[in-house]
């Protein structure tokens, strides 16, 4: 699998970004030739792990940094890994499952839309370091299963 | 992204433009928050007719105030969800809970 194209997005983890980060990396995923659906579907993951590094990773701190590094490969495949140097994750099964949120008011969703939406997810955390959440989805995969 | 309440009667309309994150949901709750503890409503409408992007922040904050309308019998709908914005609202489930109508006009009438 050969990268196409590479980019790498660094930003202040503060609510103002994260629609920045999600049109970024939303106009870098148009470049594969994918349907207006697949682009609001990547905004949408994009928006959940930027999301929850600043609402989880910095608790409204506004200093910490937010790190996004995109990839096209040449299958029609992006991967995107969002990353934070914040609190980090203690108990990463528990937060991985549908509908937990360490916050009472929010709903636990955001891991459940990146595993729906992508085809690989993967999360490495360590508490007091930070938290990166790997995707990947490959646009030719879902066409192929769509026609099969 | 910008929004409006106005009352209409007893109900109280949050008409919403453009894309609901994180940043616009903490003002917004506050700002919603406040209407329903100056005043007893009986409903309550989001009208996202004009609401081009939603993620579980904007989902929270629509469940938050359901719980709310919920715990003094008010009722909540959801008007006028684009197809991209519906196919989110279908995804979580919020459906189940808060119905999801055309127009506003289909409720008034109720
Ligand atoms: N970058 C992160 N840093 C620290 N903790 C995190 C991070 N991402 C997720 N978590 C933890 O994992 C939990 C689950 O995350 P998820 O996005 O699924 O739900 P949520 O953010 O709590 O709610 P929602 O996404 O519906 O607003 C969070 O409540 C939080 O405790
Ligand atoms: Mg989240």
């Amino acid at each position: 699998m050969n990268v196409k194209n590479n980019a790498r997005l660094e930003f202040l983890g503060i609510a103002e970004n994260v629609s920045f980060a999600r049109s970024c990396i939303g106009a870098f995923t148009a470049q594969l030739d994918c349907t207006l659906e697949d682009i609001e579907e990547i905004k949408l993951v994009v928006s959940e792990a930027v999301s929850n590094s600043i609402i989880h990773g910095y608790g409204g701190s506004r200093d910490g940094r937010v790190v996004i590094e995109a990839s096209l490969y040449d299958n029609r495949t992006i991967e995107i890994t969002v990353l934070d140097y914040g609190c980090g994750i203690e108990d990463l099964e528990q937060a991985m499952k549908p509908s937990y949120s360490s916050d009472p008011a929010r709903m636990g969703l955001g891991f459940t839309f990146m595993k729906s939406f992508m085809d690989e997810m993967e999360v490495i955390s360590k508490p007091n370091e930070g938290t990166s959440v790997r995707l990947k989805r490959s646009f030719l995969l879902r066409e192929q299963q769509a026609y099969a | 992204m910008g929004y409006e309440l106005k009352q209409v009667r007893n109900t109280l309309v949050v008409k919403l433009t453009g894309e609901l994150d994180m940043l616009i949901v903490d003002r917004l709750r506050k700002e919603i928050d406040k209407r329903l503890e100056e005043q007893t409503f009986k409903n309550l409408i989001f009208n996202l007719e004009r609401v081009s992007f939603i993620d579980s922040s904007g989902l929270g904050l629509i469940i938050g105030r359901y719980k709310k309308m919920n715990a003094n019998s008010g009722r909540m709908y959801i008007v006028g969800a684009s197809n991209n914005v519906e196919k989110i609202l279908l995804f979580s489930g919020i459906n189940k809970l808060v119905p999801i109508y055309n127009q506003e006009q289909d409720i008034i009438s109720i």
